[in-house]
């Protein structure tokens, strides 16, 4: 079943230089699955996620044909309903969660308002759950974190946090953006392990944003590759080795193998014409 | 498991008393530093004043023995360093000398006019906090629109006024020509010695004498030169109010409230405004720190009994002690204010602790 | 090279020399500079307030201390004293115009005084460390703890009025802030890789100070100054109304607004111009401060 279809996406910034376009008219479907958006630092990514939830900071533009959602088109809903998407239905964790907690409110004010936004419940109501939010992801004394604030916590712990907070409201759809590069290696795979069984237990669609080519192909179902705001090649995560686009091809030759060791990594060309190329391969 | 806790172990260990303890003890040290120093400028202006405290104690035609008595008492034969000390015991005790003009203890005189001054600049920055700082919101929400360049714009002319310019065109406008609020003065003259007086603000003393007639017309005297300081104290709380809120409003954080579904009022008041509530209680401080001194020309202009006229008047008159007494006061006001809105800082905020 | 037009080689995005570079950003930041309407607003004005007092003889239709008893208080428009004349009927245009030349005298002094002190004194602690530090910025401490006009009070009432006292008492008060910012510059750039590199060399301490730290320290002195100079201007005239400041018969704007202060009822004319142009006048400054401060740090913010 589709969730959700983007359609010729295109986010602009206007700038003194002139118009800077970080996302270039791109395309994909999300179903029930995990979809990973994989691209280097600046193609668009964070953009692409923002965007799908009408986030784009002014002077950023948010232009496409279609963002819909079960059926309704994101981009001509009014503000009022567009909060009651967010959240609710489509929700997102943001890069840094240092950077992504109110430094002055607790952690547990600021969780609770995320399910209180959009359930009418009494606060013991939404403070349980929360709690019970907290320890599904493994968040050692639920009771302590509630009352802290956010400069208490270490960043492995604001990421588990931001993720509870993001699916309290129980979404349809969670953008998970680079959740886990923040985090040392034993933490992250904690954390995706955390993140892959509660979007398969409750049957949802995950955005996975990463530069982590590795990653993405083991965690993931679906691989987009995006260069310079577009994206250059899609294929399903098995298949990434075979993946043809020059770029792709560049970025696997970049990486280590352990099965196929070799004496000195490549390092990436690029080529004027990726920028320009159209999208090789459509869904 | 949390990483916080290491650091104040690490002070604790090279230092013998808890961080807290030494934190106070500098915090103490350098206030009486600043204090000190505060001191020893107005005694510098003190000596090299040409006005010889002397004469002005006896007069031109005194003999040269009282001269001489005179100058023996006040101890102007010693070495300055002693002077300096005899200086320090007499503030120390509150002990500014006797004023020229009033012929009273300067202590007496400040307690006396302070209170006009306290009652205007409270006012006023009470003003100044309750329009600027929503003005300074809202130029912030709707950065780069015309709401925000007039809110600028109106701040920018706030910052450029001559104060007492802008009193006399108010008292010009709203007294000679409409005739919508009282003179100068704090009271009509047929009102005055009607309330005893027990705090020294006129508006207080007449509620708590219960005569609403004082109180009004001591609000209509007040409402004017309260406002001009207001619009002043305005300016600078709205353009402060509107950084903060800038740095705030671009912060990752707002993006996840706004992820969550809550409303931009939701948003901009339950979020980052409660970042910005500690910084705006610096800055309220600081501005009613301010208005004590913006308050000299305008105390002036109204004829207003405060210490601001209480000091110009002093000056004018060669008054020294008197002028150095106010100096002093307001300035070991301002220090207390700074500290007080440091300590406040320190309080409020979660990441201070 | 010789086909580029100026505005090209200007606007070049790769300089082909040091020289271009840097005049190009000059140019680049005028260019965003003159863009914002208040701040040519601004920087209008103060061409113009320069002009006025450069030309001062040329352009007053009177004699600014002629007094003409049997025309006291006109008011505007009378015969051709075009702002009317105050209470000794000399002509109220003409001192304006000459009292322009104050304004400028007291705004060069100051700028000429108070961050020079402060950068020396802010670097020298700065960059010295240790006690020199403790006691420069203590010092530092105290100044900025009393209030400014109070202290310039005091100070004048210890110097005597006039108006180079008066320069020197808003001097005392306005360089703490300056001392603060060029200590707070000071120890950013002595950590710097190439201040070290510098010091390896074998430069001492006086040659890195004005070499190297100094220049790097002038252009947010700059905006700080810009922005501190409306505030001046008023403490400047403040001084005048009381006084203080320069003595009658000058034209100081202050002072003027003082004279026609007991005519206002009558006469409103006498005092409020006077007003007018030191509020344009400081107007003028915050305008070109504020758009300064837009250009050097495009964050915004800022603090007032
Ligand atoms: N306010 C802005 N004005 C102009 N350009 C912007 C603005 N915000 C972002 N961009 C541009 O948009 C492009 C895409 O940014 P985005 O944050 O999506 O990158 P990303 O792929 O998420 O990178 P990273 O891996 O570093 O997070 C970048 O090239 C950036 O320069
Ligand atoms: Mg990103």
């Amino acid at each position: 079943m589709t969730l959700l279809t983007v359609n010729d996406l295109w986010v602009r910034f206007p700038t003194r230089q002139g118009v800077f376009d970080a996302v270039r008219g791109i395309s994909f479907e999300l179903g029930q699955e995990r979809l990973g958006i994989v691209g280097e630092s600046g193609s668009g990514k964070s953009m692409t996620g923002r965007s799908i939830l009408q986030l784009i900071r002014k002077p950023g533009v948010v232009q496409a044909a279609e963002i819909s959602f079960q059926g309704r088109n994101l981009m001509e809903l009014s503000e009022r309903d567009m909060r009651s998407v967010r959240g609710n239905e489509i929700s997102m964790v943001m890069q840094d969660p240092k950077f992504s907690l109110n430094p002055v409110m607790t952690i547990g004010a600021q969780l609770m308002e995320a399910y209180l936004q959009h359930n009418r419940d009494s606060r013991q109501n939404a403070r349980n759950k929360c709690i019970e939010m907290l320890e599904a992801v493994s968040l050692r004394d639920p009771e302590r974190v509630m009352d802290a604030y956010p400069h208490e916590m270490s960043g492995g712990m604001g990421q588990r946090i931001m993720i509870a907070m993001m699916l309290i409201p129980d979404p349809k759809i969670l953008i998970a953006d680079e959740p886990t590069s923040a985090l040392d290696v034993s933490v992250q795979r904690q954390v995706l392990s955390i993140m892959d069984r509660l979007v398969r237990d409750r049957g949802m669609g995950l955005i996975f944003i990463s530069h982590d080519l590795n990653l993405v192909a083991e965690f993931c179902d679906r691989v987009l590759i995006m260069y310079a705001g577009r994206i250059v090649e899609s294929c399903p995560a098995s298949k990434l080795r075979e993946a043809k686009h020059p770029y792709t091809r560049g970025l696997l030759n970049a990486l280590p193998r352990l099965d196929n060791p070799r004496t000195h990594l490549e390092v990436l060309q690029r080529q004027d014409d990726w920028t320009h190329a159209a999208l090789e391969e459509t869904q | 498991m949390v990483s916080v806790t290491s650091q104040p172990e690490e002070g604790r260990k090279s230092a013998p008393f808890p961080a807290w303890l030494r934190k106070f003890l500098t915090t103490c040290g350098s206030i009486a530093a600043t204090m000190l120093g505060l001191l020893l400028v107005t005694f510098v202006i003190g000596r090299v004043m040409p006005i010889d405290p002397v004469l002005a104690i006896v007069g031109e035609r005194a003999s040269q023995e009282s001269y001489d008595a005179v100058y023996h008492q006040l101890g102007l034969d010693k070495p300055l360093m002693v002077q300096f000390f005899y200086y320090l015991w007499d503030v120390l005790h509150g002990d500014f000398g006797n004023s020229l003009l009033t012929a009273r203890p300067v202590s007496q005189d400040i307690a006396r006019v302070f209170p006009a001054t306290m009652e205007l600049a409270t006012l006023g920055v009470v003003i100044g906090m309750f329009l600027g700082i929503p003005m300074g919101v809202l130029s912030a929400v709707h950065r780069g629109t015309w709401i925000d360049q007039t809110i600028r714009v109106l701040t920018l002319v706030g910052y450029s006024m001559p104060i007492f310019w802008l009193g006399m065109m108010g008292l010009l406008l709203f007294y000679g020509i409409l005739g919508w609020v009282g003179g100068p003065g704090r009271l009509d003259i047929f009102f005055e010695g009607l309330v005893p007086s027990v705090t020294g603000m006129v508006l207080v003393d007449a509620l708590l004498a219960g005569d609403m007639d004082v109180f009004w017309n001591g609000f209509s005297h007040l409402i004017l030169p309260a406002s001009l300081l207001g619009y002043y104290s305005l300016a600078y709380i709205s353009r402060m109010t509107r950084s903060f809120m800038l740095e705030q409003l671009s912060a990752e954080y707002i993006t996840t409230a706004r992820v969550k579904g809550l409303s931009e009022r939701q948003v901009i008041w339950g979020h980052a405004f409660k970042n910005i509530r500690v910084q705006l209680v610096t800055v309220v401080a600081l501005s009613y720190a301010n208005l004590l001194e913006g308050s000299v020309l305008t105390e002036i202009i109204f004829s207003w009994p405060g210490i601001g006229s209480y000091i110009t008047t002093a000056l004018l008159s060669a008054d020294m002690n008197a002028v150095l007494g106010g100096t002093v006061v307001v300035g070991l006001i301002f220090i207390c204010l700074n500290i007080l809105s440091d300590l406040l800082y320190k309080i409020f905020d979660p990441r201070a602790k | 090279m010789s086909e580029q037009t100026l505005k090209q080689w200007l606007l070049s995005d790769a300089p082909t020399s040091r020289m271009q570079a840097r005049v190009a950003g000059l140019y680049q930041g005028w260019l965003r500079l003159t863009s914002n309407w208040m701040t040519l607003t601004g920087l209008i004005i103060l061409t113009a307030l320069v002009l006025v007092a450069v030309c001062a003889p040329l352009l007053a239709p009177h004699d600014p201390f002629e007094q003409d008893l049997l025309n006291r208080l006109k008011p505007i428009g009378y015969d051709d004293h075009y702002l009317g004349t105050d209470s000794l009927g000399r002509d109220i245009l003409s001192r304006l115009i000459y009292g322009s030349r104050i304004t400028l005298y007291i705004v060069a002094l100051v700028t000429l005084i108070a961050p020079v002190v402060g950068l020396l004194v802010g670097t020298v602690a700065g960059y010295l460390g240790g006690w020199t530090d403790q006691i420069l910025m203590r010092t530092t401490d105290v100044f900025l703890a009393f209030p400014r006009l109070v202290l310039a009070l005091a100070f004048v009432a210890a110097l005597g009025p006039g108006i180079e006292n008066a320069v020197l008492a808003i001097s005392l008060t306005a360089w703490p802030p300056y001392a603060r910012m060029a200590r707070a510059e000071t120890l950013t750039i002595r950590s710097s890789d190439f201040i070290a590199a510098i010091r390896l060399q074998g430069a001492g301490p006086l040659r890195i100070i004005t070499r190297h730290i100094w220049p790097l320290c002038i252009s947010s002195l700059i905006v700080r100054v810009t922005l501190d100079m409306a505030g001046i201007i008023l403490a400047a005239a403040g001084l005048g109304f009381l006084g203080l400041g320069a003595q009658p018969p000058s034209p100081e704007w202050g002072a003027m607004i003082s004279e026609g202060r007991r005519f206002i009822l009558d006469h409103w004319w006498v005092a409020t111009i006077p007003g007018l142009a030191i509020f344009t006048v400081s107007l003028a400054f915050n305008l070109l401060g504020d758009g300064l401060r837009d250009v050097l740090d495009p964050k915004d913010g800022g603090h007032g």
